[in-house]
């Protein structure tokens, strides 16, 4: 089967201009990929359409689903839904996979070191202010000793293929990255709509995300607990992400407890049940740090439980993720992160970033304002796609608008070349077309560290767009992972 | 149905005390102990679905009571049954078919229309979604955008009957996919408990209402006109076959008031509500050890002793207002027993539900660092107060209607 010319029907006049991982990627002759191909061009496009009305109306009936509130209205939306699957294939999965847990390990290892002694900073690997000045470094974690070393339980690496179909690494998320709920859920839909796209395939499964991440749970527990209480600890039935709160809690099988479920005695945590409080060992937290605990943190946050550190530290229970990491995943320290594989694990990075330049540092602030047209520009606070420009996008008077702020405050920004991210065919409103995908696997680690196969593959429903996240059209697909 | 037995009752082989339809040989499930917070949502979700139920066939049986032109005041009954004549008068002047209608269903500016139960059902049972099944959630999530969907134009006269029917039966496929699905341990019996606590209140305010507005004078009793409302009654309670079976010769208002209220195998009436509650109760204080259920049960025991210890005649000789004022009592102080028992509020929560809007803040920046997250996500506060005081103020609020 030639790359160049796709299967027809369906898919006759396919656009593959862009690396489209299905219909001219990396290996051509894959007769999985070829299968796929064929069985995808014999489809009938009313058909689609009417399965992917049935897949829409059923993850909002079942209430897969986040909540946007405006005004005192709650409205409950799904996440949109493209029923095509997007493969990788054994090979491709291999590299992602180790990459991941590469780039997991040095996280951790980093993080152990900048809260112990430091020596990365001693061996002027990366700017001191950067780190001990950075908003997410918390002073407090000085010298406590987590267990395992693990201070990344979950972590989601956002990744994208270049125009040669290179994987390469968007950012870290290390704090509390959500999303996986959709990676299972996403699978379940997508067999059951269609079914005859998957047939006989070996997929690599999705199921035991749960399991997984209990173990983890129960590996950070405190030792000599016989049978730990995990807990999952979620801001409550008004945050955008509780569909995961509660998926991954049933997953799990463990309750989704409220900060005010939640007592400290004795340094001692506790969770009020109706035959009074009951010990609690590990918590799997969907909360900020801010929010964790009123004596450390926010004096003035609901949300989180009163002498939940001080319990903490005198190693009483697990809290995962474990505090302070948003300082591994800054976009700002992100630049740094080959160095930092390199000289944590002395390996060269099998997950490479995008081209990164700093622009609180002179060299790359000048390059930055002398390529704004041609780079992407965002700000390294802000998170789903807002305050970033796309310069060849730009019109020239947001170009001289953005250039204003950049240089009013040039340390809030980096800045990466346009990546023109792979495409995955995608069922769109007279055809299938080409639409740009990321990937964000998720890796859990206990006394190891594993991923699951797979990830979030998350969509730009829009011709041509880049942006991925859902408050910008974006929405997601199965991702399949050829065993 | 099945075959007659030979003393006429409904199904007497199922009144042994709380065994029979429940096994009590089976082993209880042990798992860790319930969160309170689940408890108490679970009980008021329970009571939330009862009280969709009852609402829909009280207002159902008041439309065509009306329509058959035998009721001239059937709609502000409905109002006075439900106690709401403040909110009601605020809003209208006259209650009739199209104000009462409006009021208990589409009225969201008050917490007992259907529109706003079935919301707060639905809050309820987000809270659950990690305890009950997907089934169950997928039902109330489906149900509450059905009823959020009506308009005035669903709900005129002419098609009140049809809505109040489709309102009961989803309230009853509800249960039937609560009994087929959700799991067997302290949850479920929190959700009996809330589901004939609520029960055995909305049959003491029908014929404690009914009682009074259909009996204002002697001259009344037995004439045509009283027959035909007081099987109306019956008919709201699902319970007009079944009295006839029991009493196939007369339908006098003591008769079925005493069938409403001590009847032992109607499943709607106070006698049989209590003893579910009683038997909720006792579960978990037997299977699950939990002694906090003692006081409960006392207190159960001496609500259903009076009213073993009395005829019908007597308690109406004694006053059945009186009677069913201080069951209603009763119950709301059962309601807090359990509270008390198994929920006690935080003591360092009580302040802060007061001071939510200083804590909205709180809440959107928390969401900001989770759209770290899948980046979707706008948000506000108003989230805050409902996710502290929610269905619990709103459920006490209720409560003390």
């Amino acid at each position: 089967m030639s790359s160049e010319a796709p299967t027809g029907g369906l898919l006759e006049g396919y656009d593959c201009t862009a690396f489209c991982e299905l219909m001219n990627g990396l290996e051509p002759d894959n007769p999985d990929l070829a299968l796929i191909r064929e069985r995808l061009s014999r489809m009938d496009l009313a058909e689609l359409g009417r399965r992917a009305a049935t897949a829409e109306a059923e993850l909002y009936n079942l209430g897969i689903t986040f909540t946007v509130y405006s005004d005192r209205n709650a409205i409950d939306r799904i996440l949109p839904f493209d029923l095509i699957p997007r493969v990788l294939t054994a090979r491709e999965w291999d590299i992602i996979e180790r990459g991941v847990v590469q780039r997991v390990t040095a996280i951790n290892a980093f993080l152990w070191d900048i809260y112990h002694d430091q020596k990365i900073l001693a061996d002027g690997i990366l700017p001191r202010a950067l780190v001990v000045g950075n908003s997410n470094f918390r002073p407090e974690m000085m010298g406590l000793d987590v267990p395992l070393g693990v201070y990344v339980h979950v972590n989601g690496t956002d990744i994208v293929r270049d125009g040669e179909g290179r994987f390469l690494v968007l950012e870290d998320n290390a704090r509390t990255p959500s999303g996986v709920s959709y990676v299972i859920e996403n699978r379940h839909m997508t067999l059951r709509v269609l079914p005859d796209l998957a047939s006989g395939f070996r997929l690599r499964g999705v199921e035991d995300y749960g399991v997984r991440l209990r173990q983890a749970l129960v590996d950070a527990s405190p030792a000599g607990v016989l049978d730990p209480q995990v807990v999952l600890l979620s801001p409550g039935i008004y945050n955008s992400a509780y569909f995961e709160h509660v998926f991954l809690a049933r997953e799990m099988g463990v309750p989704l407890v409220e900060g005010r479920d939640l007592i400290v005695e004795n340094r001692r945590v506790y969770m009020r049940t109706i035959a009074g409080l009951r010990p609690v060992h590990a918590i799997y937290r969907r909360l900020n740090d801010d929010f964790l605990d009123p004596d450390v943190f926010r004096p003035d946050s609901q949300l989180g439980v009163r002498g939940l550190i001080d319990a903490w530290r005198a190693g009483n229970v697990a809290i995962a993720n474990a505090v302070g990491t948003g300082v591994a995943d800054d976009k700002a320290i992100y630049a740094y992160m080959p160095r930092i594989i390199r000289y944590y694990l002395d390996q060269d990075p099998i997950l490479h970033n995008v081209d990164t330049r700093i622009c609180a540092e002179p060299d790359g602030l000048q390059y930055t304002l002398d390529h704004l047209a041609e780079l992407v520009v965002k700000p390294v606070g802000e998170s789903g796609g807002y305050g970033l420009i796309i310069g060849p996008h730009a019109s020239k008077s947001e170009l001289a608008e953005f250039r204003a702020k950049l240089l009013a405050d040039p340390a809030n920004y980096i800045s990466q070349p346009v990546i023109s991210l792979s495409t995955c065919p995608t069922l769109c409103e007279t055809a299938i077309e080409p639409r740009h995908v990321d990937l964000r696997p998720f890796a859990v680690t206990g006394r190891s560290t594993w991923v699951l196969p797979g990830g979030l593959s998350r969509v730009a429903l829009r011709r041509n767009s880049l942006v991925v996240n859902s408050s910008q059209g974006g929405g997601s697909k199965d991702t399949w992972v050829l065993a | 149905m099945s075959a007659p037995n030979g003393s006429g009752g409904l199904a007497n082989g199922s009144n042994g005390g709380g065994s029979g339809r429940y096994p009590d040989e089976m082993e209880p499930i042990r798992s860790s102990d319930l969160l309170s917070r689940y408890a108490e949502s679970t009980v008021w979700l329970a009571r939330y679905m009862e009280r969709i139920e009852n609402l829909a066939r009280v207002l159902d049986v008041t439309e065509t009571f009306v329509r058959t032109g035998t009721g001239r005041d059937g709609w502000a009954s409905v109002v006075q049954i439900n106690a709401d004549d403040e909110p009601f008068r605020a809003r209208h002047a006259v209650a009739d078919a199209a104000s009462v209608t409006e009021f208990y269903v589409l009225d969201t500016g008050h917490g007992n229309s259907i529109a706003s139960i079935v919301n707060m059902a639905r809050e309820n049972a987000r809270t659950l979604r990690p305890l009950i099944s997907t089934e169950m959630w997928t039902h109330i999530n489906v149900f509450h955008n059905w009823i959020r969907r009506l308009g005035p134009n669903d709900v005129r006269p002419s098609h009140l009957s049809a809505l109040c029917a489709r309102v009961k039966q989803e309230c009853q496929t509800h249960y039937g996919i609560t009994e087929g699905t959700f799991y067997r341990d302290q949850g479920w019996y929190f959700y009996m408990i809330g589901k004939y606590l609520e029960r055995a209140d909305q049959i003491t305010r029908l014929v404690d209402i009914k009682y009074h507005t259909l009996l204002p004078e002697e001259a009344g009793i037995g004439s045509e006109v009283d027959v035909s409302q007081w099987s109306a009654v019956l008919r709201a309670a699902a319970g007009y076959h079944a009295f006839r079976r029991t009493m196939p010769r007369v339908l006098r208002p003591k008769d079925v008031a005493g069938f409403l209220l001590l009847n032992n195998a109607f499943p709607r009436s106070l006698a049989l509500t209590l003893r579910q509650v009683y038997w909720a109760v006792g579960q978990l204080r037997t299977d699950y050890g939990l002694r906090r259920s003692g006081m409960i049960l006392e207190r159960l025991d001496e609500l259903r002793a009076s009213l073993l210890d009395q005829t019908i005649e007597q308690i109406i000789v004694r006053g059945l207002h009186e009677f069913l004022d201080w069951v209603q009592l009763e119950l709301r102080q059962i309601q807090e027993g359990i509270a008390s028992a198994f929920w006690p509020p935080p003591p360092e929560l009580v302040l802060p539900e007061q001071a939510v809007d200083g804590g909205a803040s709180t809440l959107a920046q928390s969401q900001g660092g989770m759209s770290q997250t899948m980046g979707s996500m706008t948000q506000t506060l108003g989230g805050m107060t409902q996710s502290l005081g929610g269905p619990r103020s709103s459920g006490n609020t209720q409560d003390q209607s």
